[in-house]
């Protein structure tokens, strides 16, 4: 199927703001999904609130958008009780790690297959370009206005911690890369995680100067490395790219079925 | 694999945003902004079908047809 | 055949119906006085088949029901007081996206984490009003075990049929007292079964298109119909609309299919009141002190009855003014500073004739409780 096969093209051209990197996320999401030869009636795809979340209403899967934060907790749900479908969760870093970062960290303790993608732009754009737990030191922000003094997160790092089984980092410059590690999250046993770093040109962009979307999306290519390369080595600050976690530990749903057996005197 | 070779630029001038991603991305520079701030192929000879423009379009405006995707 | 006969605690009497009615997916997480609902289904519930989920918190209970619950399956939650205050979010979607489900609320002392152990009635408002926004809410509730098995399996019977989240008000006297339950037969009580649609696969379906009779049948996710599910405002295939005319008839659909329905979904026993001359009106726990009350006082000849609501929200007017019609006094019987006596004053004829007997310490309402005040009204004095 051609790419087009897998959107609702009736709400196009989408609403996202020119050059916004959520839109990449999008394009990678959907080649992932027509490599894997995915049917679009096995996939749901949850999200929560934001920019981002909007993706979820482009696509043409069962799509589910919920409450600010709460993606994952509705996709538990789905997940456990269905657990054949294909359960895609694409949240903002505000949306995951602020008012769902509790979600997230017990999503990736259970180790219940779905794939979340956090598509990190570090800000909150919806609301009008709010920090973000993501902002980090520095950043400027509508909330910030003297830069902010609130320390960063690190998805990868509390995705690891929390127990996820596939973590993965890219950026929207590394739009192939993508898809590669949305491809392989998506058929992972387990919970994974895939941070996109993306750029938004209309607040974060503005805000702490870093010019147009074409001068921050090619900020990626420079401000990140792929894992354990020299140039890590020599400049400690560059932000590592790839997948960090791969493991096979028991799945939730799995699991489940186990306690069901138990429950009606099997094994 | 044969290398690809590009037929046609297929640019949604609906759905392109302007953004100039792909005119600053693109590594033959093959693309150029028009007057309407549209993107458009200016100089499809240098094309090396890379696909690079496509898989980043964050408005899914843009496709590379090869003669191979014809095949 | 014989009915299965146990000694159980309300909150099982309520996992019970749960089970009876069919229910195939529960989420939660420990509060007390409603740990046992939790308990049980996470015992019973997989060997009937079903799935049990521990979440992280009750945000996520509720959100982890409405996920289930599209894909087809009976849900339910339960919890208590500051339990419910964080579920109201999940509530107000589900109300929106019209989720079938069930929320059981074991209601404790309150506000805030109150008095965990005592029981109370003063959520009988958050029920209602809980939710941010205009809504309308269904919200049960029953004063025997006996009773919160039927109305548990009411509360999944209504919300699958109008697709729409049922509260259910227990408290915490009822969840914690033992007695007798019997549990009817299968077949015994009606079971209503998720209407899905008939649309078949390629032609449009509307997840939000009512039919003639005002229900709306739905698609499995995971079915051949893919459609959009949201708490925005949405058009008939659940995309997010701002258009007035649909928004205005979205809130319209969603109260009206309710607030239409008052005298349909009430649920309420009456004692005595053909010839009584004052009527009690009470539920839940306090219905059995008023009962005891009325029975007491009968076999001295004082002509009293007992109207006890099951069916709180929509509130049940007509039945309230129709059953007060033409009595001395009204006395309201609940274990709050007083929210239904609000109700049933607006209900009735003479309001002026409407008090409050009420008890808000902690401790249950005894039936002597209830007779000082009812001497009171009286004018006979303590």
């Amino acid at each position: 199927m051609a790419l087009k096969d897998y959107i609702r093209e009736r709400f196009f051209p989408h609403m996202w703001c020119a050059g916004c990197g959520h839109g990449t996320v999008l394009n990678s999401l959907l080649r992932a999904v027509e490599q894997l030869g995915l049917s679009k009636n096995e996939i749901v795809m949850v999200s929560g609130i934001g920019c981002s979340a909007r993706i979820s209403g482009y696509v043409d899967f069962h799509s589910l958008h919920t409450l600010h934060g709460r993606a994952l907790a509705f996709a538990t749900g789905v997940k456990l009780s269905k657990p054949e479908l294909n359960v895609i969760v694409p949240m903002g870093d505000g949306d995951a790690l602020a008012i769902g970062g509790n979600h997230f960290l017990h999503a990736a303790r259970r180790n219940i297959g779905m794939t979340a993608i956090v598509m990190n732009n570090k800000i909150y754009g919806m609301t009008g370009g709010q920090f973000s737990p993501l902002t980090g030191i520095g950043g400027m922000a509508t909330t910030a206005p003297y830069a902010s003094i609130d320390r960063s997160f690190d998805v990868v790092e509390i995705a690891k911690a929390a127990g996820a089984t596939y973590v993965a980092r890219s950026t929207a410059f590394h739009a192939q890369e993508c898809t590669k590690m949305i491809h392989d999250a998506i058929l992972h046993d387990g919970f994974s995680v895939v941070e996109i770093m993306t750029q938004c040109p209309t607040y974060y962009g503005r805000k702490n100067k870093l010019g147009e979307a074409p001068d921050m999306i090619k900020r990626f290519k420079d401000i990140t490395t792929p894992i354990g390369s020299k140039a890590k080595q020599e400049n400690p600050d560059l932000i590592e790219r790839g997948v960090f976690v791969e493991k096979n530990l028991p799945e939730y749903c799995a699991e489940y079925d186990k306690i069901i057996e138990r429950a009606k005197g099997g094994a | 694999m044969a290398k690809a070779k590009l037929k046609e630029h297929r640019i949604n001038r609906d759905w392109c945003k302007g953004c100039g991603i792909c005119v600053e991305l693109c590594p033959k520079k093959v693309l150029e902004m028009d007057a309407e701030e549209k993107s458009a192929a200016v100089r499809p000879e240098d094309c090396i079908a890379c696909k690079l423009c496509e898989m980043r379009c964050p408005d899914l405006a843009i496709e590379i047809i090869t003669e191979q995707d014809e095949k | 055949m014989s009915r299965q006969v146990k000694f159980v605690q309300g909150n099982e009497a309520c996992m019970e119906g749960a089970l009876y009615a069919g229910v195939q997916f529960y989420a939660g997480y420990p509060i007390t006085p409603s740990s046992e609902i939790t308990e049980g289904m996470a015992m019973r519930l997989p060997a009937a088949g079903g799935k049990f989920i521990q979440m992280e918190d009750e945000i996520s209970s509720i959100c982890a029901i409405v996920g289930a619950s599209l894909t087809g399956h009976k849900v339910m939650t339960a919890t208590s007081g500051p339990g419910f205050s964080l579920m109201q979010e999940g509530l107000g979607y589900a109300i929106m996206a019209e989720i079938p489900c069930v929320i059981v609320n074991v209601m404790r002392g309150g506000p805030s984490t109150g008095l965990p152990t005592h029981g109370s009635q003063g959520d009988v408002m958050q029920a209602r009003w809980g939710v941010h926004g205009d809504h309308s809410i269904v919200a049960l509730t029953a004063s025997s075990h006996q009773d919160v098995f039927e109305m548990t399996v009411e509360a999944f019977n209504i919300a699958e049929t109008y697709r729409t989240p049922v509260i259910l008000l227990l408290d915490e006297t009822v969840g914690h007292m033992r007695e007798k339950l019997e549990i009817p037969e299968p077949g015994e009580l009606p079971l209503v079964e998720r209407l899905r649609t008939n649309v078949r696969e390629g032609v449009n379906y509307h997840p939000y298109l009512p039919r003639e009779d005002g229900r709306l049948p739905m698609s499995d996710f995971g079915g051949v119909h893919r459609f959009n599910v949201t708490g925005l405002y949405h058009d008939m295939w659940g995309f997010p609309t701002s258009d007035p005319k649909m928004v205005h008839d979205l809130i319209r659909h969603l109260i009206d299919k309710i607030e239409n329905r008052v005298n349909v979904l009430a649920r309420y026993k009456e004692y005595y009141l053909d010839d009584a001359e004052r009527v009690m009106v009470s539920y839940g726990c306090s219905a059995r002190s008023a009962l005891h009350v009325v029975k007491d006082r009968r076999q001295r000849g004082e002509r009293l009855g007992l109207l006890e609501l099951q069916t709180l929200w929509p509130f049940p007017a007509d039945v309230v003014k129709h059953c007060c019609a033409g009595k001395k006094s009204v006395i309201v019987v609940e274990m709050n500073t007083g929210q239904i006596v609000h109700e049933v004053k607006k209900a009735v004829d003479s309001p002026d004739n409407v008090f409050l007997a009420n008890r808000v310490d902690g401790e249950y309402i005894t039936p002597p409780d209830i007779l000082k005040i009812l001497r009171l009204i009286q004018g006979k004095g303590v």
